[in-house]
């Protein structure tokens, strides 16, 4: 059924409970749509003028419409009350605990690209201010001052994941509000000014295993800006890249040194 | 009766009294019909060129783009640049809502048809009305005026979020000019109503005796009179962000283009956004309840019997009313709302399902037993029901607030509302016209331009968003330039942006036997009494077109509820309200 309605690969461990449930929702509202269309039909070929050329004062009588009512109404309360709050409470308040390792990260969204910020093997954010940004060169303002700082690493654009261990994400904006889109790790937020809002997702495939399973040796998973933010709204396109723990640690490295050597031609 | 005597020795008013400056009812119900039906005709001529641009990205628009010149900054040539595709989203959405649906529902619907349901001469304020008229054409000609404003028109979306709209180029601040004087225009017609219907009506109309239509505009009113206010005030506090360096929806710290953006900060991107939706909820009811209304009218006249479970329909349309007021927050899920938060508003949300399902279902339930008269009004007022189911239960999975993750700002959403509003309230609209047209200009509307008005429309319609759904589904985001052209999630659904533009144009097309209909009936139509549908409620009673300023030759009492159709023992299949008892 997933194929029937097109939805996207998935990629992320939690993802498969919203695709059930998406599933599960639009079953309901295709029995509900189909049987009351039914009732439709049938009564608009049952009281047609010249089949019916009397109407009836009193009409139904009956109480099958209250009893669906009822249904609906439960129907719903299930999915609110077993489904969705639970599912609110579980992924979204709260992150994934220190016993799982998890991976910190911040992305800081501008008019129209990502800035994505690690914080270095020290594990531990830079201060930055928004006196220090330069679009060129520190683009989210890092304090050079800062010794917690001095091993953060800032990319633009491609976001480096390692498979299975739970990244937490930490989205914040310069401007104005962008919207965090992962379609295939079935990740979406806000990013509103003057708040950082975290999210956490597993993901649970590389970007190696999709391009096999695609069969495109170039297709990455993209993050998508989904609120709009400007003229350039509709390419302010990113690429997620999830590889293996080694490769993550192999690449952490070479940017931690690529800045080494910034900072020694510059200063 | 003093009324009655007033009427009768009214002095002859001048032109500029009669047809422009006009206070009575029915007249400002014609100048909103025409206005209105302008600016919906306009914002679908701006939905057209964003569908051609979704469909032949950078290539000239077809005729219109020889009018623009190669030095046209956003139309150059008649290629839609991004620009011009932001222009046209954020207008097209402001238009059609607050320029095109609320003011022929409730301006031009409510309007004429109200005082004339309740057996009243007049609206309980007509100078009001007319002020009423004249702040929302201002308002009107003001938004339509921002396209030439330096920067063009409004382009950060029909919501506004702060600080995009507040960083825009000046065309938004002429969106929150004409705002005011739409949102004033609302305000002003709110109170009408509810002092209107509560005093005006005739001798023996209790409220339970009230056509379902004057329900749904009572209810409507209070919608408009509470819920605009706030709007109206986030939109004196943008206007002040954006012109005198205030900060109420700008937080301190804001980078825009490299720059430090120099304002004190300290304000909420939120605030603007509670204080938006706590409006634009309630709006969407207001969209949706007087079309519920005529649909029921409607309805009741061509099933030949009374509407099932009328006191269950009026008791669910006013809580319907409340609720709307306690679920704004659910268009906001995913701006870092908490359990508590999110649980609240989701839980409203479902609550407010079920008042809509009763009200459908008692509806469907009305056509049991009937002899449905398949008119041109019925067929809309019918498709208006699967119409709307579809919108509704599209609510359903974006209601939620997890499945809502994956739906979130794609097309479904876009899909969803559409199915509300276009095949849902515009149908209403529709049958609305062609059941009271023979009322307003006492000709009747020619049946088979009807029928050819109707079909396709109701094709075209889901051929344009029921693709929208598995564009969707697929994970396309909305209010982008390129349809999503560039992502490669969006590939594989891709080609239906070409089929949804076909099928926008054909929608276009099919709506020239409508105009041709509308005009050719004024004149041409055939002539009708003064009840040529075999109606019960009030309006029927008085002449066709109605007598200017009185309504009616005497004022009608009403002797029993809207909807006796086929009594038992009756002659007729109809008892109208304003018969006398047999006895007396």
């Amino acid at each position: 059924m997933s194929k029937l309605l097109g939805i996207p690969l998935l990629a992320s461990e939690h993802g498969g409970q919203i695709d059930q449930v998406n599933l599960l929702i639009h079953f309901i509202m295709l029995v509900l749509f189909v049987g009351w269309g039914s009732f439709f039909v049938y009564v608009l070929v049952r009281f047609r003028k010249s089949k019916n050329p009397t109407a009836d004062y009193r009409g139904a009588t009956g109480h099958t419409s209250s009893y669906l009512e009822v249904i609906v109404a439960i129907v719903e309360a299930v999915l609110l009350l077993g489904i969705s709050i639970p599912f609110w409470a579980a992924r979204i308040d709260t992150m994934p605990g220190p016993d799982t390792d998890p991976l910190h990260v911040r992305v800081v969204a501008q008019q129209f690209s990502w800035n994505i910020h690690y914080p270095g093997p020290d594990g531990i954010f830079g201060r930055s201010s928004v006196t220090l940004v330069d679009d060129q060169i520190n683009p989210i303002g890092l304090d050079p001052d800062d010794p917690d700082g001095e091993d953060d690493i800032t990319v633009i654009n491609q976001l480096y994941l390692p498979v299975d261990r739970p990244a937490i994400i930490h989205l914040s904006t310069k401007d104005v509000i962008h919207c965090f889109s992962l379609t295939e790790f079935r990740v979406k937020q806000d990013m509103i000014p003057g708040m950082s809002i975290p999210v956490s997702f597993v993901p649970t495939m590389t970007t190696a295993m999709m391009r096999e399973i695609q069969g495109d040796e170039t297709r990455n998973f993209e993050i998508a800006c989904a609120q709009l933010c400007g003229l350039a709204h509709y390419r302010m396109r990113g690429a997620v890249m999830v590889v293996q723990e080694d490769e993550f640690e192999t690449w952490l490295a070479e940017r931690l040194e690529e800045k080494r050597e910034f900072e020694g031609d510059y200063l | 009766m003093p009324i009655e005597k007033h009427g009768h020795d009214h002095p002859k008013l001048s032109w500029w009294r009669t047809y422009v400056f006009a206070t009575d009812h029915k007249t400002i119900g014609i100048q909103y019909g025409l206005t209105a039906m302008f600016f919906m005709f306009f914002g679908f001529g701006l939905m057209l060129l964003m569908r051609w641009q979704l469909a032949y990205s950078g290539k000239p628009v077809p005729l219109l783009g020889r009018l623009f010149g190669e030095d046209s900054a956003f139309f150059p040539d008649g290629i839609v640049m991004p620009e011009m595709y932001n222009q046209l989203g954020a207008m097209h959405g402001t238009i059609m809502v607050f320029m095109a649906i609320v003011p022929i529902v409730v301006g031009a619907f409510g309007n004429y048809m109200v005082p004339l349901q309740i057996g009243a001469p007049d609206r309980a304020f007509p100078r009001l009305n007319m002020a009423r008229y004249w702040c929302y054409l201002v308002g009107g000609v003001i938004m339509l005026a921002s396209f030439f404003a330096p920067g063009g028109a409004a382009s950060s979306g029909w919501t506004s979020y702060a600080p995009l709209s507040v960083i825009a180029t000046s065309g938004q601040t002429y969106w929150l000019i004409g705002m005011i004087g739409l949102i004033t225009s609302s305000l002003l017609g709110g109170i009408n109503f509810i002092v209107t219907i509560i005093q005006l009506r005739a001798k023996g109309l209790t409220f339970m005796r009230l056509p379902f239509f004057v329900w749904t505009q009572f209810v409507t009113a209070f919608l408009l009179v509470l819920a605009f206010p706030p709007l109206e005030a986030a939109a004196v506090l943008q206007l002040m962000d954006r012109l005198f360096d205030t900060s109420y929806f700008l937080p301190s710290g804001l980078v825009i283009s490299g720059e430090i953006l120099n304002v004190a900060g300290g304000g909420s991107a939120l605030l603007w956004q509670h204080l938006f939706w706590f409006l634009a909820h309630p709006e969407v009811y207001v969209l949706i309840l007087p079309p519920f209304g005529i649909v029921a009218e409607v309805i009741a006249n061509n099933t030949r019997r009374p509407l099932w479970g009328y006191r269950s329909m009026v008791y669910s349309l006013v809580f319907l009313g409340f609720m709307s007021f306690v679920v704004w927050a659910h268009h906001m899920y995913l701006t870092g709302m908490g359990t508590a938060l999110s649980a609240f508003f989701q839980t409203t949300t479902m609550i407010i399902s079920i008042p809509s399902v009763v009200i459908l279902t008692a509806l469907v339930i009305s056509l049991w037993g009937a002899s449905i008269r398949f008119t041109v009004p019925m067929l809309f007022a019918l498709a208006f029901l699967p119409m709307f189911a579809i919108g509704g239960l599209t609510g359903l999975p974006l209601g939620l607030n997890m499945p809502d993750i994956a739906l979130h700002d794609t097309y479904y959403v876009i899909g969803h509302f559409h199915y509300v509003v276009a095949p849902g309230s515009t149908f209403g609209i529709f049958a609305g016209l062609y059941y009271w047209f023979p009322k307003i200009t006492g000709r009747k509307m020619n049946e088979t331009l009807g029928k050819l008005h109707f079909w396709p429309t109701l094709l075209f319609m889901n051929c344009v968003f029921m693709p929208m759904m598995i564009q969707g589904f697929a994970g396309v985001s909305r209010r982008l330039y390129d349809g999503g052209a560039s992502y490669a999630h969006a590939q594989d659904v891709l080609y239906l942006n070409k089929f949804m533009t076909h099928s926008a144009f054909g929608l276009a097309f099919v709506q020239l036997f409508f105009i041709v209909n509308l005009f050719w009936s004024m004149k041409y139509g055939a002539k009708v009494s003064r009840n040529p549908w075999d109606g019960t409620s009030l309006e029927w009673a008085a002449p066709s077109p109605p007598l200017p300023h009185v309504n009616f030759e005497s004022l009608p009492v009403a002797h029993r509820g809207p909807y006796e159709y086929s009594v038992p023992g009756e002659n007729e299949d109809f008892t109208p309200q304003f018969q006398a008892d047999k006895e007396s």
